[in-house]
């Protein structure tokens, strides 16, 4: 899975550093995959237990999506990767 | 999400893991034809239902979404035609391992993804054509055939 090189560099005074700030990735909801899918995908990847696969599943269902996953841009990244390989509509932005 | 749910039992869990397949000839003849099509649709990255299978990870942020693409396109569509190889290779077992039955539930969901796709699915149920001349007569039958076995797999796989 590709990444995108670290920046090491210091921010600049004043510069705007909200990339330090953690990443989420969310999922949105289709009308093609189906639900048990969805859930299986949450355990498989996740390692979620099927109780917490399942609340997420139904939040996407329900609410329109779920934030599945948090943390570095780099994690963030393949986390996203991995979904869009099982054919799920995923998003990463800056949690706010 | 569909809340499509298993009609037969063409898939078993296996003892020895992974799944038993139990599926007419005719149905495996269908499975064959599947990864050449794709293959060749995946060819052509700027159709509508093509990208569905290329979805964005940055939508607020296009110097990222640019490099994410960049870095990570080539490898996603490797992997999309991966499972579609694994699906051809094992279209006349009688068993899948583990790895092959994941392999065979992503491909089924990328054919699912562009056929859905492009018949305009909704959420709610889209209604199949009544006419036996409609042309979109058989992207619906192979969508929901599609659609139970890949409920089925699931099912076995989550037993």
């Amino acid at each position: 899975m590709a990444t995108l090189p670290t920046e090491v560099r210091e921010p600049e005074i004043g510069e705007d550093i909200r990339e330090d700030r953690p990443w989420i990735v969310i999922v949105w909801n289709d009308p093609i995959n189906l639900m048990s899918y969805v859930t299986f995908v949450f355990q498989k990847l996740f390692g979620y237990s099927l109780e917490k696969a399942t609340k997420l599943m139904l939040d996407v269902h329900h609410k329109g999506k779920a934030v599945v996953s948090s943390g570095p841009r780099e994690k963030a990244e393949v986390d996203v990767f991995r979904l869009h390989e099982h054919g799920l509509w995923a998003t990463m932005q800056h949690d706010e | 999400m569909s809340p499509f749910g298993s009609l037969g039992r063409r898939v078993k869990r296996s003892r020895r893991g992974g799944v038993e397949l139990r599926l007419p000839e005719e149905e495996r003849e269908f499975l064959r034809t599947l990864a050449p099509d794709m293959r060749e649709l995946l060819g052509t990255p700027d159709d509508a239902a093509v990208g569905r299978l290329f979805p964005p990870a940055y939508t607020d942020h296009d110097d990222h979404q640019t490099a994410y693409r960049l870095l990570a396109g080539t490898e996603l569509l490797e992997s999309h035609l991966a499972a579609l190889d694994a699906l051809e290779a094992a279209a006349g077992a009688d068993h899948l391992d583990e790895e092959q039955a994941h392999a065979w539930m992503r491909a089924l969901n990328e054919v699912r993804l562009v056929l859905g796709t492009r018949l305009d699915v909704t959420e709610e149920g889209t209604e199949r054509p009544a006419s036996r001349d409609d042309p979109r007569l058989p992207g619906f039958a192979a969508y929901d055939y599609l659609s139970e076995l890949q409920a089925e797999l699931i099912d076995a796989l989550s037993g």
